[in-house]
């Protein structure tokens, strides 16, 4: 396996290299960052690699949306193109919620520095009942 | 036009329709009536499933008449036909308990969204138990998980607003842990449909694709269900978050999760991948029993009640972890039944705490102080749940741990039976916490004017608890379903 053969296996696994970059980076942003604003930013990150995990193999070079065609004869997986539309719609969800609870955490605690707000909350008087 | 052969659709449809009508209609009277109603016809649909599943076998459901591998399939069988009614069983109580508990402890202009959310999360939980397409599992997911995140945020103290962001990232990274386990499942089989992947997975078994799509679907549904190192989401959630959230979640959510595992690991990989070339029962195994001891020895030293019983969840989901660790019909049908019995458990409880917050003013062991003089039903109520919680005979824990005995002694491992037994007196010893308060100090002056509870909050609380001490004695529902559930999902690889 030298040569020719182990970069044709590291060009046909291209974008799984992409994909898994992004994963570790985007989960090593959610892990190591204390400001919640590029915690979210990591998880949005997170997210999309995924994407790109169903995509890239779905899509063939060359190839069209599945229409039955004469003048075609390559089609592309529509399918994973329609798992990730929703996919999409989910992580805006997330991350429109994720982004709306930090203001009003920045409202309640003036600060989106989680060791911050852990210090707020281990004061006496921020340990209050929950009702 | 039969209006039975939808059913399947319709228990998800109702909740989902009933949603944005409640936003629609904003009058918060009016939203809690539709939610309300929509929940009872969720739960009406569930039982009418339950029995027919039980009468004339499985059932299936091509959403759009769209055919099964192509189409998004519904299929209904004894194990999640039993999860349905534990789901909507659960919502058609809390919900009326929840409007006079919000009362307290939500502004009221939110009332409506509250509910909103509410049946939102519902669909989620509907949909994630009865779907039979994989991907489907994870976009239902996510609506229960985004609007648990809301409800959770309702909370009135402010740490809610961080347990719930913190729930939010810990349920994100779970939530796209079980899609890359889907995604590569889908690349080696080419379906998304579960029964359809349980069959093709033959050809491609054992390769690392379908090796790593287990480990991801395992980590990320262990997030999910708050397995023992993976919990760290869970008590701050429960604690902060409004009484009727905590008491919706604890006895559903972490359910559902177990029960996309159950699903994944016995109808897609089949046991004989999961169990028998990798050493998943061991894993299990440490895991549940880390869980059991970690969690109970935790909830000892808890000082609110709430929390206190957050780690309770997690230890008791450890016994549902070990019973399926041990990777056999009793041993699941431990799980299974512990399921249901903890999910009633559980939410008895936190609607317990709901009232105990209303009536005392919190739920702090220095605020409980003399309960039992102060609220002497309430507090009885929960020292059946936390027996329940201990196993004591007559109680729905007991049947429980019982099986989850039986199937410690079958497989010759009389070690577990005494660990589950220590494990049961750490249950004993936070119980006991509770109980010295409530029953062995004299009431605070600060408690003097007890607010009576609402019967709308007191009639569904005391139905669950009735329901503890009856499932305690007649076990035919719930064993009956959960064996036949055990033996249907391992049986086909026996």
């Amino acid at each position: 396996m030298i040569g020719p053969t182990s970069s044709m296996t590291l060009g046909g696994h291209f974008t799984y290299f992409v994909t898994v970059f992004l994963m570790v980076a985007g989960l090593f942003i959610v892990i190591s960052r204390s400001n919640l604003i590029k915690k979210l930013v990591g998880l949005g990150i997170f997210q999309t690699s995924v994407y790109l995990l169903y995509i890239a193999p779905a899509k063939l070079i060359g190839g069209t949306a599945p229409i039955l065609n004469d003048a075609f004869t390559v089609y592309s997986n529509p399918l994973p193109h329609v798992l990730i539309l929703t996919a999409i719609v989910v992580g805006v969800a997330t991350l429109a919620l994720g982004l709306a609870l930090v203001v009003r955490i920045r409202e309640a605690y003036d600060t989106i520095e989680e060791d911050e707000i852990l210090e707020h909350d281990a004061k006496p008087e921020g340990d209050g009942h929950p009702l | 036009m039969n209006l039975v052969a939808h059913l399947p659709a319709l228990q998800v449809v109702v909740p989902l329709i009933a949603a944005p009508l409640t936003v629609l209609l904003r009058r918060r009277s009016v939203a809690f009536a539709v939610a309300l109603v929509a929940s009872w016809i969720a739960l009406a649909i569930s039982m009418l499933l339950w029995l027919q599943v039980a009468h004339s076998g499985t059932i299936t459901y091509a959403i759009g008449s769209w055919p099964a591998p192509w189409g998004i399939e519904y299929r209904v069988d004894r194990l999640n036909s039993f999860m349905l009614v534990l789901v909507s069983g659960i919502a058609a109580l809390v919900l009326p308990y929840s409007r006079a508990s919000i009362e307290a402890e939500v502004p009221p202009q939110q009332h409506y969204l509250f509910y909103t959310m509410f049946v939102l999360c519902l669909t989620g939980l509907l949909g994630i138990a009865i779907t039979g397409d994989a991907f489907n599992v994870f976009v239902f997911l996510e609506i229960s998980s985004l609007s648990a995140y809301v409800l959770i945020a309702l909370g009135r103290n402010r740490r809610a607003l961080f347990a719930a962001y913190q729930y939010l990232l810990m349920g994100s990274i779970g939530a796209t842990f079980l899609v890359i386990g889907i995604g590569l499942l889908y690349l080696m089989t080419g379906t998304l449909n579960l029964a359809d992947m349980g069959q093709r997975i033959s050809n491609v078994q054992g390769t690392r694709p379908v090796l790593a799509a287990l480990a991801f679907i395992t980590v990320g549904v262990s997030l999910k269900l708050a397995l023992f190192p993976l919990h760290q989401w869970l008590p701050n959630a429960y604690t902060f978050a409004p009484s009727a959230v905590s008491a919706f979640l604890a006895a559903t959510a972490t359910k559902v999760a177990v029960y996309v595992l159950l699903r994944f690991y016995f109808s897609v990989f089949g046991e004989s991948a999961v169990f028998g070339n990798l050493p998943m029962e061991q894993m299990m195994l440490i895991l549940a029993l880390a869980g059991m001891f970690a969690a109970s020895t935790i909830a000892i030293f808890q000082t609110d009640l709430k929390r206190l019983f957050a780690y309770s969840s997690v230890a008791q989901i450890g016994y549902i972890i070990l019973g399926l660790s041990f990777d056999s019909v009793s041993g699941l049908t431990a799980s299974i039944v512990h399921l249901f019995n903890h999910g009633i458990t559980k939410g008895a409880i936190y609607m317990l705490l709901g009232c105990v917050a209303l009536g005392m003013g919190g739920t702090s062991l220095a605020r409980v102080q003399g309960l039992g003089k102060r609220m002497p039903l309430t507090s009885f109520g929960i020292v059946i749940g936390g027996l329940s919680l201990m196993g004591v005979p007559g109680t729905a824990g007991f049947i429980s741990k019982w099986y989850l005995l039986l199937a410690a002694l079958e497989k010759g491992q009389w070690w577990l039976v005494l660990m589950i037994v220590l494990s049961s007196l750490l249950a004993a010893l936070y119980v006991w916490r509770f109980v010295e308060a409530a029953y062995f100090h004299e009431p605070r002056k600060d408690t003097a004017n007890v607010t009576t509870t609402p019967w709308l909050m007191s009639l569904p609380t005391a139905i669950l608890v009735v329901a503890i001490v009856y499932f305690g004695f007649d076990t035919s529902f719930t064993i009956g379903t959960a064996a036949d559930a055990a033996a249907s999902v391992l049986g086909g690889r026996r």
